[in-house]
C-alpha cells in the first residue's frame, strides 16, 4: 500500500486566533495573541508574559456536556477538544451517532506533553490533606496524558488506532507523520491528527527556571517574543492546539471534499544527544539528515522548497537552525527559500507548536501567502550574512507557491520535518 | 425531611449525571441509578460526593457500595442525619 495522503480540515485555538477564521486573519496581519499574565506576576516569574488562547465558557459548551465541564481544568484538553472537532467539521464529517457502529476506519493521534496539570495540582493537594474520597471521578481523564484523545474520540466515534505521542516540542509535527504512515500504508482512511498543550504557571515555571524566557518585555509583551532578531533574548510561552483531518486522496476525491494540500513525506528522527546535541541543545547532524531524509522520502530536491516555517524560538540556537537549512539544501542569500516563524506572534506552544505551525504552513499553501515575521526588523547580523532579508519577509506577501518544509525540534534531541505540497484541483 | 422531600433532594442531584430523561421525570423510591437513569457507574462517586456537601454527612465506603438505588440512597442519608450507623 502508498495511499496518497491529503488534508481536509483544519482546526486551531491558538494564543492570536481561537478558529480558523480568526487565526487566519490574525497570521497575515502579523496579529500578536502575547499578553502579560498577571498570575505569573504574582507568582514571580521572571517572565511575566505569555501566550494563552481566549476561551469563553459559552464556546465551551458548544463542545462539552454540562457534565464534562464540571471541575473540567484541563486546559490541554479543552483546547485539543475545540480544534480536533473543529477540524472534523471543517473536512465534512459527522461524528458517529451515539448509539451507532464506531468508525474503524478512522483514528486519531493527538499529542501532549503534560494533561491536565492544574487538575493535577489540585488532585495532589487534596490527597495530601487526605481527603483522597473528595477526587471526584475525573482525575484520570483529565491527567492521563491521552485524555485528550479519550475525548475526541468518544465525541467522534472513532474506532481505528486512538494514539497520545509525546516528544517535546516536535510532538505536534509528529503527531501529523504518524497519522499520515498510518493512511499512507493503508491500515486507516482518515485519522485526525494533532496536539495540544496546557496553558499556565505550573507546565511554563520549569522554563522560566530555565531561564531561557525573556524578562525585559513584562510592559511590552507583544515584542517579546523575537525569532531572528539580534535582540532575541528567549521563547515566550505559549498554549494552545492545531489539528489537521488527514485522508487518503480516493478518499477525499469520492466524498468530493475541499483539498487543503498534500503531505508528500517527512521524517522524525533524534541527534542521540552526542556532538552538539544535548537534552536542549540539537546535534545540528541529527537536524540536518532529519530534513534530508524528509527531502528523500517526499521525492523533493532541495531547490524545489519554496518556504520554510522554521522552529525558530528566538533564542540563540535560531543562527544555528538557519546554518542547518543552507547547509542541506546548499541555498543561501537570495537563493534561499521564504522563512517565516509564527512564534513571534504566539510564542512557543510547546507540544502544540508542530500542530499549530503546520495549519498555519497548510493555509499558506493552499490560499497562496506568506506570513510575515515579526519583532526582527532588526535582524541578527549572523542571519543577515546567509540568508537575505528579502528571504525573510516582515509584512504578508500575497504568492501561490508549491512545496512547504516544517521543521519542529524538542528537548531530548528529537527533530520532525514534514513536506508539504500545494494540491491542483482538477 | 420526609421521604417526598428527600427524593426531590435526590432527583436535583443526580439530574446532570443521568442520562435517561424519562427515568429522571418519574424518579421514585423503585429507582435504580444504573439501570433506570444510566448514570456512568464511574459518576456514581460524584452523586456520593454532592450527597456528603448537600446534607453534611459523611458516607463510608460500606455504605457508598451500597448507594446504588433512591431507596438505598434514602436509608443511607436518614441513617447518618440520624447518627445511627446501621451495620
Amino acid at each position: 500500500m502508498n495511499n496518497r495522503v491529503v488534508i481536509t480540515g483544519l482546526g486551531v485555538v491558538s494564543p492570536n486566533g481561537t478558529d480558523l477564521a480568526q487565526f487566519r486573519q490574525a497570521i497575515r496581519n502579523g496579529v500578536s495573541g502575547i499578553r502579560h499574565d498577571p498570575q505569573l506576576e504574582k507568582l514571580l516569574f521572571s517572565c511575566q508574559i505569555a501566550g494563552k488562547p481566549v476561551i469563553d465558557n459559552e464556546r465551551l459548551q458548544q463542545y462539552f456536556k454540562p457534565l464534562e465541564l464540571r471541575g473540567l481544568e484541563s486546559t490541554g484538553i479543552m483546547y485539543g477538544v475545540i480544534a480536533g472537532l473543529d477540524a472534523w467539521k471543517d473536512a465534512g464529517l459527522e461524528p458517529v451517532d451515539t448509539d451507532g457502529t464506531p468508525d474503524w476506519d478512522s483514528g486519531s493521534v493527538f499529542g501532549t506533553g503534560t494533561s491536565g496539570i492544574d487538575k493535577f495540582r489540585e488532585a495532589i493537594y487534596k490527597v495530601d490533606a487526605l481527603e483522597i474520597r473528595k477526587l471526584g471521578s475525573t482525575v484520570v481523564a483529565q491527567t492521563m496524558n491521552s485524555g485528550v484523545n479519550a475525548y475526541l474520540s468518544g465525541k467522534l466515534g472513532l474506532g481505528n488506532q486512538v494514539c497520545t505521542n509525546s516528544s517535546a516540542c516536535a510532538t505536534g509535527a509528529e503527531s501529523i507523520l504518524m497519522a499520515y504512515e498510518r493512511i499512507k500504508t493503508g491500515r486507516a482512511v482518515k485519522m485526525l491528527a494533532g496536539s495540544t498543550s496546557d496553558s499556565g504557571p505550573y507546565i511554563w515555571g520549569g522554563f522560566d527556571a530555565l531561564k531561557v524566557c525573556p524578562y525585559r518585555y513584562n510592559d511590552k509583551p507583544e515584542k517579546g517574543c523575537r525569532p531572528m532578531s539580534a535582540t532575541a533574548s528567549g521563547f515566550v510561552p505559549g498554549s494552545g492546539a492545531g489539528a489537521m483531518v488527514l485522508e487518503t486522496l480516493e478518499s477525499a476525491l469520492d466524498r468530493g471534499a475541499r483539498i487543503y494540500a498534500e503531505i508528500l513525506g517527512g521524517h522524525v528522527n533524534s541527534g542521540g544527544q552526542r556532538g552538539s546535541g544535548t537534552m536542549t541543545a540539537p546535534n545540528s547532524s541529527g537536524v540536518q539528515r532529519c530534513i534530508t531524509m524528509a527531502l528523500k522520502e517526499a521525492g523533493v530536491d532541495k531547490q524545489e522548497v519554496d518556504v520554510i516555517n522554521a522552529h525558530l524560538t528566538a533564542t540563540s540556537k535560531d543562527v544555528t537552525e538557519i546554518k542547518n537549512w543552507v547547509a542541506v539544501l546548499e541555498r543561501s542569500g537570495k537563493d534561499f527559500p521564504y522563512i517565516n516563524s509564527i512564534k513571534g506572534m504566539i510564542g512557543h506552544c510547546i507540544s502544540a507548536a508542530g500542530s499549530i505551525e503546520s495549519v498555519a504552513s497548510v493555509l499558506q499553501l493552499a490560499e497562496g501567502f506568506i506570513f510575515p515575521n515579526i519583532n526582527c526588523e532588526d535582524l541578527h547580523p549572523d542571519i543577515e550574512k546567509l540568508v537575505d532579508p528579502a528571504r525573510i519577509p516582515t509584512v504578508c506577501l500575497e504568492q501561490k507557491f508549491n512545496i512547504l518544509a516544517k521543521a519542529s525540534f524538542g528537548f531530548g534531541d528529537v527533530n520532525a520535518c514534514i513536506i508539504f505540497k500545494r494540491y491542483e484541483h482538477g | 425531611m420526609d421521604k417526598k422531600e428527600l427524593i426531590t433532594e435526590l432527583k436535583t442531584i443526580v439530574t446532570p449525571y443521568a442520562q435517561d430523561p424519562e427515568a429522571l421525570d418519574n424518579i421514585g423510591e423503585d429507582t435504580d441509578f444504573i439501570k433506570d437513569l444510566k448514570i456512568n457507574s464511574a459518576n456514581l462517586v460524584d452523586v456520593v460526593l454532592d450527597v456528603e456537601e448537600k446534607f453534611g454527612i459523611e458516607i463510608d465506603n460500606d455504605s457508598m457500595a451500597k448507594m446504588l438505588s433512591v431507596k438505598a440512597a434514602i436509608e443511607i442519608i436518614e441513617d447518618k442525619l440520624a447518627g445511627v450507623d446501621r451495620k
